[in-house]
């Protein structure tokens, strides 16, 4: 690849497509979140903005290490991380409540936002170091059973089950992806299955309640399933081309809770209606396949495990949220990546944006080199 | 180890890896596919019904309560019209610093501390536009005084709505009927959410409750833009709402009035009817409940009272009280006898009685020889016994039907009773036994069986005078003009003589003759045994639900008839004494009214006052009696206050958009009323 163009070279091998379709998402996060706030860019789309940009310049910085880099630190950012999370637990147990964040001054850490990208690197690592003879043995699954379950419960106890069922999930598509016995998977779900009216009778009336609830929502409509039917409404008096902008009642008139963090996309979809939904979806998908295609493009397992790890994760996020604005999954508080309005989240994508780069330019740079 | 272990390599690994990043990557797809599907289905298939609710959700509907249609009398003189009440609101979301708001209110209307507490906690419960009352149907000096004050007080609201009035009280209770808060099962019935709007009325008996559809009207709208925690964002529209019609009655409200303060004491029912069109002028029964009380909501007390009277006020004596008529069935049985072919001139022999095998049935007297008229007049028994023996009570029956005995009439009323008018079949239906003549003769002189209500006597009596079919009604309209009764006017010329000799030739109601130049009445009088004749006690003393009936029906002009009337009066020991005078009185009221009145004052002045002052006086004897506190005083009412017209628009129910009351209410309220408005306010206008 030639460099004579005015653009420097540094500039030019940055993934374009993939950050325009982050800034794109992230773009009209602040739109619907200026509209949110009553058609004003205070108090959310203008931090939202700021948010972004500075986020993004992490991202690309992250971007310049090595995928080298990613896999030595690997461990050591697990053990840190679970470090903080034990840390927060403890905290939360002296102060008598429950506490996710541990105020470092100038941020809210949350440990169990980092767990997510986390766990992906070092099950990668995990797997990349496990001979691949070894794949079938129980020397695969327990260490990462543990490297899962551990910080998995701490963060479902504190309570955090969208958070916890995350980092779960993620783990699991490491283990899925480095070819662990596919039976596994498909006794492990059956189990799951068989367990679940099992644990459904085991659990308390009003937890039964929640479920009958998101089951049927309607049935509740003042009460827990409030969130689910104002959020339906939203979505469906939106149609196919929305209220307009600026025109949307449910969010305006505070029907819809949260409408800029958990439910901004039902906020989104009663002003821009089924098209601006179908935008968004389509977004994340590509945004997916981008991902993707970097881990399939990778030179190395840890690579490739990391980037696909990576790319499900901020996918995850997406599905679990939209099943839940849309009344196909109970209210877990997961929001919508780049668009709600928060740092947290945000952040996490950023992370794995960010390292999703630095593979991608990893594998090209090896590929160059071959 | 297990050797059946597949041993994997690195390439196999690799492959793997591929194929299952491609599962994810198809599961990917797949997701977003079912997300875009599930919104897809939402947004489309379910678009209208979660716009609707997106739209219930931002639109507050305030009904506001239809005006009540007037109800009026022939000559537009109102029964029953709307007070404009005062009352005093709270709009929560307005409220700011609610302790001191609430001790100034306290202050001001001088309300108990339990009624602050149930406000309060009203309050801090419905939080938002919904308003929290303070308090109702205040004095027009309380509502100024808080009015004045209302700048200063944010969240409190002044506000008018409408109470039912009748000017005329008890005398028009059961004729009207009464409005109240409807009930669940009304509710339940039509769903109609303005039946559950506070202080909203609906009718309950009578006129109000048979007119209700013509009388509601349609309410008006608030729709407003609200926020979920009920803030108030702005006004969309108002739909004004629809009064609902008046109703005009062919009552005569002076008449009306006049016959029921004429029953006095007594228990009773008075109905007058126009001879020309069959209009009820009046139909008066008491004693009777002041409906104003059903208005305000009635009291416990006064609710017990009424039940434990036993000159049952509760009932409409007029339409469901039934009676032995007695020898006022005499000039339809006279009509019956010349219509089977009888000669008037024939003389029947009365020596006191008449004999039927071994049995003597009674006259009053010693007639002598009568002829029909003189009969009539005598009110012979033995006369009609004979004719009745003669021709069989089955020849008879069918008159009585003709003149309207046992008839059910078109009215909007909310029940009447048709009593019986007996005969062969009816007996051998009711009772499976024979005709007998001994039935005949009872029923001829209307005893046994045969059972009416006074405004069957009414009707009969105004069909004998007219001739007619007259249709009896209570609505003003284009009624169309009776057909003729198959009577040959000969054969009513000699009823009508008999009935004016019964007044004015000596007969038994001579002491009833109207103090009138020109004028003259024709009339019968009519003596009902209540039970059977125990010794020589003829129910005409003794306790007084065993005494005898008086009743009296009549027509005036004897020579055009203009005006039929009927009278009964319970227990009056007979129809000459109590029934007649009170039907010369009423009748004599339609041509005098200042000779009318003279005479009722001086009576009112013997019994007591008037009827509210002498049922106000009743209820606190009998709340005494009953270890009961007095009710307490009537409000006091400023006459000018009450001049709202249903012509005024309507204020707005209070709501939060208005929450700023007009300092000078007053401007609605000068509109200068009809008469009636000022009387009995204060209850002392006699």
């Amino acid at each position: 690849m030639s460099s004579n163009s005015l653009i420097p070279a540094p500039i030019a091998q940055l993934p374009w497509r993939f950050l325009s379709i982050l800034t794109l998402i992230g773009g009209f996060g602040a739109v619907i979140l200026y509209s949110a706030a009553g058609g004003s860019a205070s108090p959310w789309a203008g931090s939202h903005v700021l948010r972004f940009t500075v986020f993004l310049g992490m991202a690309i910085f992250l971007s310049r290490f090595s995928e080298r880099f990613w896999k030595d630190v690997a461990f050591p950012v697990y053990g840190v991380i679970l470090i903080l999370l034990v840390g927060v637990e403890l905290i939360g147990g002296i102060s008598g409540g429950s506490q996710r964040w541990l105020d470092l001054g100038f941020i809210r850490l949350q440990p169990s936002e980092l767990m997510k990208c986390a766990i992906i690197l070092a099950l990668a690592r995990f797997y990349d170091l496990l001979p691949a003879g070894e794949i079938r043995r129980w020397n695969a699954i327990w260490p990462a059973a543990m490297m899962i379950g551990i910080p998995a419960l701490l963060v479902i106890i504190q309570p955090d089950l969208g958070t916890g069922i995350m980092i779960a999930s993620g783990g699991m598509t490491i283990m899925f992806l480095a070819g662990l016995p596919l039976r596994l998977f498909l006794i492990g779900g059956g189990l799951v299955a068989a367990a679940l009216p099992i644990v459904y009778s085991q659990l308390h009336d009003y937890q039964q309640k929640r479920v009958l609830i998101f089951l049927d929502p309607e049935s509740d409509p003042l009460g827990a399933g409030y969130h689910i039917t104002q959020s339906k409404i939203a979505i469906g008096s939106g149609g196919i081309f929305g209220k307009g902008f600026l025109n949307g009642t449910q969010s305006h008139l505070d029907y819809l809770p949260e409408g800029h963090t958990d439910f901004i996309f039902a906020t989104m979809a009663e002003e821009w209606g089924l098209l601006g939904g179908l935008i968004i979806i389509a977004a994340f998908v590509l945004l997916a396949r981008w991902g993707m295609n970097v881990s399939e493009r990778a030179t190395t397992r840890f690579g490739r495990l990391t980037a696909a790890g990576l790319t499900m994760t901020i996918f995850f996020y997406v599905t679990i949220n939209l099943l839940m604005v849309m009344g196909l999954a109970p209210v877990v508080g997961i929001p919508l990546p780049l668009v709600s309005h928060g740092g947290t989240a945000m952040m996490t994508v950023m992370i794995c944006a960010g390292i999703l780069m630095s593979i991608d330019r990893s594998s090209k740079m090896a590929r160059g080199l071959r | 180890m297990n050797t059946t272990k597949r041993i994997v390599t690195e390439a196999q690994q690799n492959f793997t890896f591929t194929r299952r990043a491609l599962v994810l990557g198809g599961a990917q797809v797949a997701i977003g596919a079912v997300l875009a599907g599930r919104m897809a289905y939402i947004s489309i298939a379910q678009n209208e019904r979660y716009s609707l609710l997106a739209e219930s959700n931002r639109v507050n509907l305030t009904l506001m309560p239809p005006r009540r249609g007037w109800i009026v009398d022939r000559s537009g003189k109102p029964l029953a019209l709307n007070r404009t009440a005062f009352r005093i609101d709270i709009i929560p979301d307005r409220i700011r610093d609610k302790p001191r708001v609430l001790g100034e209110l306290q202050k001001l209307l001088a309300l108990p501390d339990d009624e602050i507490q149930r406000i309060s906690t009203e309050i801090s419960k419905n939080a938002g536009y919904q308003p929290v009352q303070v308090a109702q149907n205040l004095s027009w000096d309380q509502f100024a005084t808080v009015s004045i004050r209302a700048p200063e007080l944010p969240g409190v609201a002044p506000g008018q709505s409408f109470n039912r009035y009748y000017p005329t009280g008890a005398a028009v209770g059961h004729l009207l009927g009464y409005v109240g808060a409807a009930s669940a099962k009304d509710y339940e019935k039509t769903k109609d959410p303005l039946l559950i709007l506070p202080g909203f009325k609906i009718g309950k008996d009578g006129l109000e409750k048979v007119m209700e559809p013509k009388l509601r009207g349609e309410p008006g709208a608030k729709r407003t833009e609200v926020t979920a925690r009920g803030k108030l964002v702005r006004d969309l529209a108002t739909r004004a709402d629809v009064p609902g019609k008046t109703i005009r009655l062919t009552v005569d409200a002076g008449l009306q009035e006049y016959a029921a303060r004429r029953l006095g004491n007594e228990s009773g029912s008075v109905v007058v009817i126009d001879c020309l069109t069959g209009g009820i002028l009046t139909m008066a029964s008491m004693p009777s409940y002041d409906p104003n009380s059903f208005s305000d909501g009635i009291g416990n007390n006064e609710w017990k009272m009424l039940q434990a009277d036993d000159h049952i006020p509760m009932l409409n004596k007029s339409l469901q009280g039934l009676y032995p008529p007695g020898s006022t069935v005499k000039p339809m049985a006279a009509l019956a006898v010349l219509r089977a072919g009888v000669d008037p001139e024939e003389t029947v022999f009365c020596g006191g009685g008449y004999r039927l095998g071994n049995r003597t049935f009674k006259c009053l007297g010693r007639h002598g020889s009568v002829n029909m008229t003189t009969a009539i007049m005598k009110s012979c028994n033995t006369y009609f016994y004979a004719m009745a023996n003669r021709l069989g009570y089955d020849s008879i029956a069918p008159v009585a039907k003709m003149t309207g005995l046992g008839q059910e009439f078109d009215l909007p009323v909310a029940s009447q009773r048709y009593g019986t008018v007996p005969d062969s079949a009816w007996k051998m239906r009711k009772y499976n036994k024979e005709w007998s003549r001994s039935d005949s003769l009872n029923a001829t002189i209307g005893q046994g069986y045969i059972i009416v209500s006074p405004l069957q006597l009414a009707v009969m009596s105004a069909r004998i005078a007219s001739g007619r079919n007259l249709q009896p009604s209570l609505i003003i309209g284009q009624q169309p003009r009776a057909a003729a009764l198959p009577f040959p006017a000969e054969h009513l010329a000699v009823v009508h003589q008999g009935m004016n000799l019964v007044v004015n030739g000596g007969g038994t109601g001579a002491r009833s003759r109207l103090p009138l130049d020109g004028v003259a009445m024709a009339g019968k009088t009519g003596t009902a045994q209540v039970r059977k004749i125990a010794g020589s006690q003829r129910g005409q003393s003794g306790e007084w639900k065993y005494r005898d009936h008086g009743l009296f029906v009549c027509f005036a002009p004897v020579e055009a008839p203009r005006y039929a009337a009927a009278v009964v009066i319970e227990h009056g020991l007979g129809g000459a004494r109590a029934a007649a005078p009170v039907a010369r009185d009423v009748l004599t009221y339609l041509y005098d009214q200042q000779k009318a009145m003279a005479t009722l004052e001086a009576l009112e002045s013997g019994w007591g006052g008037t009827i509210k002052q002498r049922m106000d006086r009743k209820s606190l004897v009998w709340a005494q009696a009953n270890g009961l506190a007095p009710p307490p005083p009537p409000p006091v009412e400023d006459v000018s206050a009450n001049a709202a017209q249903a012509q005024t628009p309507a204020p707005a129910p209070v709501n939060a958009a208005k929450a700023q009351p007009a300092p000078e209410p007053a401007a609605n309220l000068t509109a200068p009323v009809p008469t009636v408005t000022a009387a009995n306010a204060t209850g002392a206008t006699e």
